[in-house]
């Protein structure tokens, strides 16, 4: 039994889930307790991949990242590198998909609490980073915890659009998702089975995993 | 001594306010929505006023376009409505945020008796409890001067009297500026050096209060 759907899926998804944890908190952060002139419109464009289909979104990836895409075509004449069927375009696809999830966590985690928690270190004269340290995280990280482990799933699972851009290539761009679809294809019921079974295995473990977090989490707060 | 100046368009009314506070008592009394907690909030500099002028003894801390010193320059303590306590950080951690001195806060917790609440986290104190832990934790940063916006009014009577009585107290251990607002009017007479009246962001009416009487 080749290993590499499993290796490749968690590489992929891990790394793809700390760039959208570290941009999404960040961004969520900026904008969701500011309002700005087109501040609706920016929210709008960062969470459209939530609801296109990810084919289209596969499709805007590769008009970007393929050989005459404007990346692209940036990365293959400066570096002699190209993106796409690469393990990259695995992470690439998967950071777009799972991005909205982690912002839209991070927004509502950031406005769960009393804004004046912070005002009140402001007035204490703490600056802006340590306010965010020791106040603005630690009071949102339990929602922040969620869209860690809602991304990574949606990181691990993503399927359309890894196609288009990463392609299926064995041992370098077969992820769980697309080793399951193309065992199907191929008539490979048992390899399906196994990875089916692998993946559902890991996203239940998941969802178990944060639901009895919160739970635990919630009564702590009832404590004390 | 604070100086206040301030104009803003709020959604139902033009703030336009001018007045100054010694080290003394004002207090701002009003109807909710009257503008009050603005006020505080412009001189606190969390929120900007559209002109005006916020001079705190030789600093001016907002003028016009030309001047906006950040939140954290003013040292200006700020006992929020709702107090704002930090629900992740014991009591001592909370006033010791911006401490200054150690023992002059380890001195404030007892005039305000809540030493025994020290490794007590705010969920697991009593709205009077929290009421002392907020002013302590605004006054442990040696302001110079202080805010406070209704503290008194999630309390039942006679704690609000206590908490009066040690406002007080607090005063004359530590003499500077203090703006409170309440739109309790008993509060407001036995409280303020000054009572200035708010009504749709004008002030209306004020009153040096001859019936206070400093113990």
């Amino acid at each position: 039994m080749n290993y590499s759907p499993l290796i490749l899926s968690l590489k992929t998804a891990t790394i793809a889930t700390f760039i959208v944890f570290v941009t999404g908190v960040v961004l969520a952060r900026l904008i969701s307790r500011n309002s700005f002139r087109g501040k609706s419109i920016i929210e709008a464009i960062i969470l459209l991949p939530l609801v296109l289909p990810p084919t289209v979104v596969g499709f805007g990836l590769l008009y970007i990242f393929g050989k005459n895409g404007f990346i692209g075509r940036l990365l293959l004449d400066w570096f002699d590198f190209q993106i796409v069927f690469t393990w990259y375009a695995v992470v690439i696809a998967a950071v777009v998909v799972s991005f909205p999830l982690m912002y839209q966590s991070a927004s509502a985690a950031f406005r769960q609490y009393d804004p004046n928690i912070e005002n009140a270190a402001y007035t204490m004269g703490a600056s802006k980073w340590r306010v965010f340290w020791t106040i603005s995280f630690p009071l949102a990280w339990p929602g922040l915890l969620a869209g860690l482990v809602l991304s990574f799933a949606r990181a691990l699972g993503e399927f359309g659009a890894t196609l288009m851009l990463a392609g299926y290539i064995p041992n370098v761009t077969d992820t769980i998702p697309l080793a399951i679809y193309f065992a199907v294809e191929s008539g490979n019921l048992e390899a399906a089975k196994f990875w089916v079974i692998i993946i559902v295995a890991l996203g239940f473990s998941a969802i178990l995993w944060l639901n009895w977090w919160s739970k635990r989490n919630m009564m702590r707060h009832v404590q004390k | 001594m604070l100086i206040v100046e301030i104009q803003k368009r709020l959604p139902h009314f033009e703030l336009d306010v001018k007045f100054s506070v010694a080290n003394e008592i004002v207090v701002l009394f009003g109807p909710s929505g009257s503008g009050k907690t603005t006020i505080l909030n412009c001189i606190a500099g969390i929120s900007k006023p559209a002109a005006g002028i916020i001079r705190l003894n030789d600093t001016i801390l907002f003028e016009n376009k030309k001047v906006f010193v950040p939140i954290q320059k003013r040292n200006i303590g700020y006992v929020f409505q709702d107090y704002a306590l930090f629900p992740h950080m014991t009591v001592w951690k909370n006033i010791a945020y911006g401490m200054q001195n150690e023992s002059f806060v380890k001195n404030l917790m007892k005039e305000l008796r809540i030493e025994h609440l020290r490794d007590k986290y705010p969920s697991e104190i009593s709205g009077g409890e929290k009421q002392r832990v907020a002013i302590a934790r605004a006054i442990a940063t040696e302001p110079d001067a202080l805010l406070l916006d209704e503290p008194f009014s999630a309390l039942d009577n006679q704690t609000r009297v206590k908490g009066h009585e040690e406002l007080l107290r607090i005063h004359k251990l530590w003499r500077i500026p203090i703006i409170l607002v309440t739109h309790h009017l008993e509060e407001a007479k036995k409280l303020g050096n000054r009572i200035l009246y708010l009504h749709e962001g004008k002030i209306c009416d004020s009153e040096m209060n001859v019936n206070l009487i400093q113990s």
